[in-house]
């Protein structure tokens, strides 16, 4: 096993929205809209990070993420590869670190990390000397699908500032609510969860949210966020609703739940028929591939952001260092 | 009950200001230790030195059976030395779990060869661990047990529970808790609160250790037996252990540095040396202990030192075992974050390391008296010193004070009458 070298201070990361400033995410978002246009021409491809080696390592089955992290780099003319946890060393019982490590021995400059568990990214951070960008650990954080919202969102209302989004389902296992909540809060939007008491973790006020259990308070949203019901996480005898049935009853986003003028966007992928009705999926209304196509972008800026932008002067815990 | 390495017993002599609150004394005096016991106590000049009663800890984790790359006696016990103490007393969830004469035994013998400090083994209330049958408490008791837990899991059954108080008189030995309602606790990494929901993890409610905790006192009063609650870290737990007291339950209590220096405020590093069960709790649970630690509703402070090897706490924080190191760090980071900042006044922190443990065992407690054992410390309050990796005699490193510098340091160990640390 190669020695660990010791982590260069200078590196940055995007581990989490909590350590972002307001600058960062619409830095990030100016970037993505330039990255965009880009895109528009023929020739696709930027040679923005020609060179460079992005390591997409992925512990739990992902499509979109990982496609969209492999494109993006891709399109910056960076070399990729992708780690999966199936049929590789993973399933010869190594460790987190021991892989990093191994893939540090490369010399990538970004590692892309996703995993099962809280605070994945971190370790992969300290055990490395790559710039490691959090693609998701367990329950924690998912910050560039955070930002790749905001995208969309801006793109649909030309503004982010004093927006309202209702983020309705299962808040308890989701790393996506909490990072959106916290990027909304920091670009001056506000945001309601709304989903069943067992779902809607206490404390989650402290995030700058208002939280209901009533779908009737999704009326004034400008935005309706639907989340996945993750049946996947819930453990046999330890159910937190008493059945999908009732579940979609109260909650599950149908015609009549949608006002005219909100739009609705779903992280994916979506149950049709459990959190959201097939018709509201398929309508004008969904924003659902926008936040595709914004989340190519989005990544192709966070990839460029990590590695060009000067390192800030105080490290921060968690968060972009 | 305590078993360690036999051997001389030294003649040596500590000078400063001795600091005795079970006998009264607070002055600079010369303590002179003939054969390994106090034979004179005389008036000296001042000295930069603190002598006291050495500490007792009820709560180490010496991973011995089966865990010997993580602590074995011989390190446990030099880390304890080295952290000031003259006993210590052992968890026995170990592989196997010390839960029959045979196990101990062999414990005891190895105590007798490795031990540096005299060192007691609690043995199992429930065979296995299990929770489900009583282990031989009184042939446990006669063989040299210390006392009886299931720590690391509470005893679920209530009736269990209540037979094991019942039992215990036979045994003569005290129950020590660790109080957890695992349907409110399962799948939780930490506090239930502010910190958890930002951040994910599964939380652990007070809720899920106070509850417990009364229904523990409940039976305690029921049967009137007395009962030892380990590692308290909730405000209701400790209102619930004073009404009780009050009410005239024989209970006593400990609870760890950690968890009156810390909060969950720590847990966003998301650093699995800030990961224990009971977790770290918010700063209201905090003022709770240090007040309870103050008024003696608390009787002693515990490590609950409990090492874990370098691969397994070197993976994210949600797939991290619960536990830190402590033995050598207790009493400089108590001084350093509650008595230097007037929190605790420093007689106080010493009788809960020493005499508060001591008398909730029946061990007998450390003095500073002619014709009294050998068991002192000498501190230096001055000392600045940073917590390293390579400075611990522990055999494993999981610290949460990596990095830190700390104020006072223990500079002397006289354990039963024999010089065990110098520094």
């Amino acid at each position: 096993m190669p020695e660990l070298r010791p982590p260069a201070a200078a590196r940055r990361h995007l581990l989490s929205v909590q350590g972002m400033s307001r600058e960062d995410v619409e830095r990030i978002l100016e970037t993505a809209r330039r990255m965009a246009s880009s895109l528009d021409r023929e020739m696709k491809k930027l040679p923005t990070l020609r060179g460079r080696t992005v390591v997409n390592l992925f512990y739990e089955s992902s499509t979109r993420t990982l496609a969209s992290f492999e494109l993006a780099a891709k399109r910056l003319s960076a070399d990729t590869m992708s780690i999966r946890a199936s049929g590789s060393s993973v399933d010869k019982g190594e460790s987190l670190k021991d892989t990093a490590s191994t893939l540090a021995a490369y010399d990538p400059d970004i590692i892309v990390v996703r995993h099962p568990s809280i605070g994945a990214a971190q370790l992969v951070s300290r055990c490395t000397a790559a710039s490691v960008v959090n693609a998701g650990d367990g329950k924690h954080q998912h910050p560039t699908q955070a930002v790749l919202d905001l995208y969309a969102m801006e793109e649909a209302f030309g503004r982010l500032e004093g927006l309202h989004v209702a983020i309705v389902g299962d808040v308890l296992h989701s790393r996506v609510a909490r990072s959106l909540v916290q990027a909304l809060e920091l670009v001056g939007a506000r945001s309601t969860l709304i989903g069943p008491p067992t779902l809607v973790p206490r404390g989650m006020e402290a995030l700058g949210c208002s939280t209901s259990s009533d779908i009737r308070d999704a009326v004034q949203a400008d935005v309706l966020y639907v989340l996945r019901m993750q049946r996947e996480r819930m453990a046999p005898g330890e159910a937190f609703i008493p059945s999908l049935r009732e579940y979609t009853a109260l909650y599950g986003i149908t015609p009549e739940r949608v006002r005219p003028g909100q739009v609705v966007m779903h992280p994916g992928p979506m149950n049709r028929g459990v959190e959201i009705d097939a018709r509201v999926a398929d309508s004008e209304a969904a924003l659902v591939g926008n936040q595709v196509r914004a989340g190519l972008v989005v990544r192709m800026a966070v990839l460029y952001d990590v590695l060009t932008v000067a390192p800030v002067a105080a490290p921060v815990a968690a968060g972009v260092m | 009950m305590l078993f360690s390495r036999n051997g001389r017993s030294d003649s040596t002599a500590l000078e400063g200001r001795v600091v005795a609150p079970a006998q009264g004394i607070d002055e600079c005096l010369r303590v002179v230790v003939t054969d390994g016991i106090i034979s004179a106590i005389e008036p000296a000049p001042a000295s930069r030195l603190v002598i006291a009663p050495a500490f007792v800890d009820p709560h180490v984790h010496l991973r011995t059976p089966g865990r010997e790359d993580e602590e074995t006696l011989r390190s446990g016990t030099e880390a304890a030395a080295a952290g000031g103490y003259c006993a210590i007393l052992a968890m026995p969830n170990t592989e196997p779990v010390v839960d029959s004469a045979a196990v101990l035994g062999a414990l005891i013998e190895g105590a007798r060869a490795e031990a540096v400090v005299p060192t007691g083994f609690m043995a199992a209330i429930s065979k296995g661990q299990r929770g489900e049958e009583l282990s031989e408490m009184a042939e446990l008791a006669l063989a040299g047990a210390a006392a009886f837990t299931d720590d690391g899991r509470p005893v679920e059954s209530a009736g269990l529970m209540r037979r094991a108080l019942q039992y215990s008189a036979l045994a003569g030995r005290p129950l020590a808790l660790h109080c957890e309602e695992r349907t409110l606790s399962r799948g939780g990494h930490a506090h239930e609160g502010r910190v958890s929901a930002e951040i994910g993890v599964g939380p652990y409610p007070s809720s899920a250790e106070s509850l417990m905790v009364e229904r523990d006192l409940a039976l305690a009063a029921l049967e009137e037996r007395p009962l030892h609650l380990m590692h308290l870290s909730a405000r209701e737990s400790v209102d619930a252990l004073r009404r009780a007291r009050d009410e005239g339950v024989a209970a006593t209590a400990e609870v760890t540095p950690h968890h009156l220096c810390l909060t969950d405020d720590a847990v966003r590093s998301l650093d699995p040396n800030f990961k224990m069960n009971p977790p770290l709790r918010s700063e209201d649970d905090r003022r709770a202990l240090i007040d309870a630690l103050r008024d003696g509703t608390i009787t002693a402070i515990a490590t609950d030192h409990a090492p874990h090897a370098r691969h397994e706490k070197d993976v994210p924080f949600e797939d991290a075992p619960f536990g830190v190191i402590g033995l050598e760090t207790a009493f400089a980071v108590l001084h350093t974050q509650l008595v230097l900042p007037g929190e605790l006044a420093l007689e106080v922190l010493l009788e809960r390391m020493s005499a508060g443990p001591a008398r909730g065992f029946g061990i007998a407690e450390p003095r500073i008296e002619v014709g009294a054992r050998g068991n002192l410390v000498a501190l230096d309050l001055d000392a600045e010193w940073e917590v390293t990796e390579d400075g611990f005699r522990s055999l494993s490193a999981n610290s949460w004070l990596l990095g830190k510098s700390l104020r006072g340091r223990v500079v002397r160990t006289i354990a039963d009458g024999r010089e065990v640390f110098a520094a």
